[in-house]
């Protein structure tokens, strides 16, 4: 095995504990803003620890280029929608957990 | 007399006007109509005549939202492949922060809610900053303000960090002309 091919399952374990532990958090923790946290672990951090880990094995230029759009993508939309989501829950008026609050 | 006045300006004004917005929608056709090709790979008359159709659609789509007089620097886009970079690396690190107390067998949440400055940033580096907030797992901007962002954060130190403002000067810089 080569030193790429070692880096890039690292890389690809690395972002498969970040998915594992975005979903445990997003069953975890206490409402909707605090999941919404959680949940930016699977989606930037996770998804994207994969996608680099894909990229150090493709053997043809267009299928990099392909995981680069999806990564370049996935940084834009995620984020985007995430905040839509927190900005329309808080116009709503969902409540907010604080510390010493029961789980919602 | 008036109305006979009035009018031939106001015909010559809506021309330009139609002027203006047709040239605004030739420059934005050119991105996507690329990033179609690229992606397809194919010329035939049927993917090619989609292709049209969904370019038209995505122009419309911008110049519904009033977006239509964004365009991008070449400047900006050469930096920010570097920003990208260093926020990944921040992207990790806070990753990492949010994963050990997902496992912590007990919860040990303290959520605030606080506004953070963003005084004097153009509209392009406000987006920047704010998805930036959002990106970095343990920080979410909330509301967006002229001047400061609503972000909530899993921990007070999140937003201490934000207030220092690393993040704030670095997306600046990115933008920045010049």
């Amino acid at each position: 095995m080569s030193v790429i091919e070692v880096l890039s399952g690292v890389l690809l374990a690395a972002g498969a504990l970040a998915l594992v532990s975005g979903g445990v958090g997003l069953l975890r923790f206490p409402d909707f803003y605090t999941r919404t946290h959680a949940a930016s672990v699977t989606d930037p951090a996770g998804a994207g620890l994969i996608l680099i880990g894909l990229l150090l094995r493709v053997d043809a230029w267009d299928t990099a280029v392909r995981l680069l759009i999806i990564l370049l993508f996935l940084t834009l939309t995620s984020p985007t929608a995430t905040h839509i989501l927190a900005h329309a829950a808080r116009r709503d008026g969902v409540p907010m957990w604080q510390e010493g609050d029961r789980r919602r | 007399m008036s109305l006979l006045d009035h009018d031939p300006t106001g015909v010559a004004s809506a021309q330009n006007r139609r002027r203006k917005s047709t040239v605004r929608l030739l420059r934005t056709a050119p991105l996507p109509a690329v990033f179609w090709l690229l992606l397809s790979g194919r010329y035939e008359p049927l993917t090619l005549a989609l292709g049209t159709l969904s370019v038209a659609a995505v122009c419309w789509l911008t110049w519904r939202a009033g977006l239509a007089h964004q365009s991008l620097r070449l400047a900006f886009v050469l930096r920010l492949p570097r920003y990208f970079l260093w926020l990944s690396g921040q992207v990790l690190v806070s990753a990492y922060g949010v994963a050990r107390k997902v496992w912590s067998p007990r919860l040990v949440l303290r959520p605030v809610v606080e506004s953070t400055p963003a005084a004097d940033l153009p509209e392009l580096s406000q987006v920047v900053y704010a998805n930036s907030i959002t990106l970095t797992p343990g920080t979410l901007s909330l509301d967006v303000d002229e001047d400061a962002i609503k972000v909530h954060s899993l921990e007070q130190a999140g937003v201490e960090e934000l207030r220092q403002g690393r993040m704030l000067s670095r997306a600046r810089r990115t933008e920045a002309r010049g």
